[in-house]
C-alpha cells in the first residue's frame, strides 16, 4: 500500500507565500525508502519563506518519524531520527546536563530542519555552525538510496546536505555531540550602545568565557542615533552560581503567552513599533551588571508568545536576514539600515551578530563577518522593491542572504551569493538525478539549472 | 519495580502511544513487531525518553511462530494489531481470510496462552484494542469490523473467565486515530492523537473499566448506529 497523502496548505513561518501541497506523514523509519517518499521533507515548517513546501507537488512530514535512539553519556553523542524537536532534546538531556551545542531562535524546531539549513546561534563565532557538531547523517536520496555520510565517509554528500535546505534527501537521522552544562541557568550582561559603532565595538570584544552574544538594534532611530541597541552576552551559569531557587523549574517551559488572533495590519505602525522599542532600549540597558536568566528567556524569548508570527496579521512577514564580510560590515550594516529606516517599513526585531569563519557546507549561510536579521511585514510590492534593493547591496558587498528566511532572492542574486553553488549542484545530481525533490525555493532559484 | 507489559504490534502509532503510556508510569517494556530496525528505534526513544528497560521480540501476528516471551516478567499484555487491508470489505477470499486472521485469529493465537498463564498465578492483564467498526456490520468495512467484532466479543468472553482468576481484561474501542489509516482519508473527522490514546488506554486500565469507547463520545454514536433496526438499516449506506 502506497504512503496516503492529504491536501494541505503550507507555507513558511513568515506565512508568505503559501500554497497546496500534497502532504505524506510516514510512520515507520523505512517508510522513507518507498519511491513516494523520494520528495522534500518538512520538519515544524519554522524557515520563514519558501524552503519547507513545494507549491502543487508533494512534501513529507517528519512529525511522526521523532524517536531519538540512542546516547552516550562518555561522549555526549546523541542519534536521533530527523523529525526529533529541539525542545524534546533538552525536556530530556538538560535535566541529566546537556545542551544543544548551537541552537537557533526557537526550539520548535526539527534537528533534520536545523542541519538542512545548517542554523547557527548566538555562539557561532566560537562553535560555528550546528553542522559542525554532527557526527553523521543518514539521508535517503533518490539516486543512491538510504546513505550514511559523515566528514570521512561520503563527505561531499555530507557537507552538501548541511545548508542543503533538504535538497539533498531527506535526512532520515544524524547524530549531534551535545555540550556538557552545569545548569540550566544562565549568566547574562547587557550593555547600551548609543549608535552603530558602539554596537560593533561591543560585538568584536567578544570573549571565550561568553561564548553567546548578540545585539539588538532599534531600526526606526536615525541619523546619529542610527543603530542604537542592546548588546547581549550570556553564558552557561556554573553550579555554584544557582541562587534563586525556582530557576530548575523554569528552566523547561512551554509558550506562556498565545497570540490568539490575527492582528489588524495598523496594528504594528511607526508609533507603536518605536514606542515599544524606546522602552526596550530603555529597559534592556539598564541591566549591565550580570544577572541570572532560565535558558528559555535567554536563547527562546520569542518562544514565550504562542503562534508570535500572528502579530504580523494575515498577509504575513518576510524575514531578512543577511551577512556581510568583515571588511565590508560596518558600512554595509549602515547602508542597509539606512535604507530600511528611509523605508518607514516598521520593523520589531533587528538582531545582529558577529560570525566566526564560514562552515565547510558549499551552500551554508555563515561567512566570517556581521549577520543582520530583521522582520518585515508583507506589504506587497513596497516589500519586495526593498528586497530586491537590500539584495543589491549585499551582493555588491560580497555578503549573502540566509536561505532558511528567503523568499524573494532571485536566481542571479542567489548565484552571486553563494559562488560554491556548482559544487554543490554536482553533489545534488548524483544524489537526485531526476530533480524528484523539489521545493518552492529551490524553483524559485532555479537550484536545478547550471550556475 | 513495576513489571514489563508486552506490547503486541508496537511499531503502530498506538502501540507507540501505549508504550510511552506505560514507560511514563514506570513499566519496563517488551515490543512485538515484524520489523526489528523500527521496533529498536521506538525502544531507543522509550529508554531515553522514560529511562526504563525495553526488550524486543520479533512477532508477526498472522505467522506460525510462537512468541517468545516469558509471562513471569509481565505485568501484562496489550494488543494493538491491525489491519484494514487496502479495501477493508473485500469480497475476494484470501484477502477477506487475511484480514479475519490478521485481526481476529492472530491477536486470539497470541493472547491466549499469555492469558491462561496470568491466570495460573492469579494475576496481570490483558488489553486488546478493537474498534467501533466491530459494532455494526457495515457495507464499508465489515469484513475488517467482523473481524474486530468477534475480537471484541471473545474479550468479552475472556473477561467473564478471567475476572475469577484476579486477571484484568480492557476491551478498547477506537473511533478515527489520527494515522496513516485515515491520514487524507475522506470523511475522517475529530482524529484522535494516537499518543492521547495511549494515555487513555493506559488511564482506563488504571481505573478498572471494562469496555472503554476512546474518545469518549463514540459510545454515544454507536449507541445510536445500533439502535438503528436493521430493516431501515440494509438501505443505508454507511
Amino acid at each position: 500500500m502506497a504512503l496516503p497523502w492529504k491536501s494541505e496548505r503550507l507555507s513558511g513561518w513568515g506565512r508568505h507565500p503559501a500554497a497546496e501541497a500534497r502532504l505524506l506523514r510516514p510512520e515507520r523509519y523505512r517508510d522513507l525508502e518507498r519511491p513516494e517518499a523520494a520528495c522534500l521533507a518538512r520538519g515544524l515548517g519554522r524557515s520563514y519563506g519558501d524552503a519547507a513546501f513545494d507549491a502543487d507537488g508533494t512534501v513529507l512530514s517528519t512529525a511522526r518519524l521523532d524517536r531519538m535512539l540512542a546516547f552516550d553519556p562518555a561522549t555526549g553523542l546523541l542519534e536521533a531520527e530527523g523529525g526529533v524537536r529541539f525542545d524534546d532534546i533538552l525536556r530530556t538531556f538538560l535535566p541529566r546536563g546537556w545542551f544543544l551545542p548551537v541552537t537557533p531562535g526557537t526550539k520548535f524546531v526539527t534537528l533534520g530542519g536545523a542541519l538542512a539549513a545548517d542554523v547557527h546561534g548566538k555562539n557561532h563565532h566560537v562553535d560555528g555552525s550546528l553542522g559542525r557538531h554532527a557526527a553523521w547523517l543518514e539521508l535517503f536520496t533518490p539516486g543512491e538510496g538510504r546513505l550514511r555520510c559523515s566528514p570521512c565517509e561520503e563527505a561531499e554528500a555530507f557537507h552538501a546536505a548541511l545548508g542543503g535546505m533538504g535538497l539533498t534527501g531527506t535526512l532520515g537521522a544524524a547524530a549531534i555531540r551535545l555540550r556538557p552544562v552545569e545548569s540550566p541557568a544562565m549568566v547574562v550582561r547587557h550593555a547600551g550602545a548609543a549608535d552603530l559603532e558602539a554596537l560593533f565595538r561591543l560585538l568584536g570584544q567578544e570573549t571565550a568565557e561568553e561564548p553567546y552574544t548578540v545585539a539588538w538594534i532599534d531600526c526606526l532611530s536615525r541619523g546619529a542615533r542610527l543603530g542604537r541597541g542592546v548588546f547581549m552576552a550570556g553564558r552557561h551559569a556554573a553550579k555554584g552560581e544557582l541562587g534563586a531557587p525556582g530557576l530548575e523549574a523554569a528552566a523547561v517551559s512551554g509558550p506562556r503567552f498565545p497570540m490568539p488572533l490575527d492582528l489588524p495590519a495598523i496594528a504594528l505602525n511607526r508609533a507603536t513599533v518605536g514606542l515599544f522599542n524606546a522602552v526596550y532600549h530603555w529597559a534592556q540597558s539598564r541591566k549591565s551588571r550580570p544577572f541570572l536568566s532560565g535558558f528559555d528567556p535567554f536563547f527562546y524569548p520569542l518562544d514565550a508568545i504562542r503562534d508570535w508570527n500572528r502579530m504580523y496579521g494575515k498577509a504575513g512577514f518576510v524575514q531578512y536576514q543577511c551577512v556581510l564580510p568583515q571588511a565590508a560590515a560596518f558600512d554595509g550594516m549602515k547602508a542597509l539600515l539606512e535604507r530600511i529606516a528611509a523605508s518607514g517599513q516598521a520593523s520589531f526585531l533587528a538582531v545582529l551578530k558577529r560570525f566566526g569563519p564560514g562552515d565547510p557546507g558549499p551552500l551554508s549561510f555563515p561567512m566570517e563577518g556581521f549577520t543582520l536579521a530583521l522582520d518585515l511585514p508583507w506589504r506587497g510590492e513596497a516589500t519586495a522593491r526593498l528586497l530586491v534593493d537590500l539584495d543589491a547591496r549585499v551582493a555588491a558587498d560580497g555578503g549573502r542572504v540566509y536561505l532558511a528566511k528567503d523568499a524573494h532572492l532571485g536566481p542571479e542574486s542567489f548565484r552571486a551569493m553563494y559562488p560554491r553553488f556548482g559544487e554543490w549542484l554536482a553533489v545534488k545530481r548524483r544524489l537526485d538525478p531526476e530533480g524528484r525533490v523539489q521545493s518552492s525555493l529551490s524553483r524559485r532559484l532555479r537550484m536545478a539549472e547550471d550556475p | 519495580m513495576k513489571g514489563a507489559v508486552l506490547i503486541l504490534g508496537a511499531s503502530s502509532p498506538i502501540g507507540r502511544g501505549c508504550a510511552e503510556a506505560f514507560g511514563r508510569r514506570g513499566h519496563g517494556l517488551v515490543l512485538a513487531g515484524r520489523d526489528p530496525e523500527e521496533l529498536e528505534h521506538v525502544a531507543g526513544d522509550l529508554r531515553l525518553r522514560h529511562g526504563v528497560d525495553a526488550g524486543l521480540c520479533r512477532f508477526d501476528v498472522c505467522g506460525a511462530e510462537a512468541l517468545d516471551v516469558d509471562p513471569d516478567i509481565l505485568d501484562g499484555v496489550v494488543c494493538v494489531v491491525g489491519d484494514m487491508g487496502d479495501d477493508p470489505a473485500t469480497l475476494e477470499g484470501g484477502e477477506a481470510a487475511r484480514l479475519v486472521e490478521a485481526n481476529f485469529a492472530g491477536p486470539v493465537r497470541a493472547l491466549s496462552p499469555l492469558a491462561a498463564a496470568f491466570a495460573a498465578r492469579g494475576r496481570g492483564f490483558v488489553v486488546g484494542v478493537a474498534s467501533v467498526a466491530g459494532d455494526r456490520g457495515r457495507q464499508s468495512n465489515f469484513v475488517y469490523g467482523s473481524a474486530k467484532g468477534g475480537f471484541a466479543l471473545w474479550l468479552q468472553g475472556l473477561r467473564n473467565r478471567m475476572t475469577p482468576a484476579g486477571v484484568r481484561v480492557l476491551t478498547v474501542k477506537p473511533g478515527f486515530t489520527d494515522t496513516a489509516m485515515t491520514w487524507g482519508r475522506p470523511g475522517v473527522f475529530l482524529a484522535a492523537d494516537p499518543k492521547a490514546m495511549g494515555e487513555w488506554i493506559a488511564d482506563a486500565l488504571e481505573d478498572g473499566r471494562d469496555i472503554v469507547y476512546l474518545p469518549g463520545f463514540w459510545r454515544w454514536i454507536l449507541l445510536v448506529i445500533r439502535g438503528i433496526p436493521e430493516g431501515v438499516f440494509k438501505q443505508l449506506r454507511l
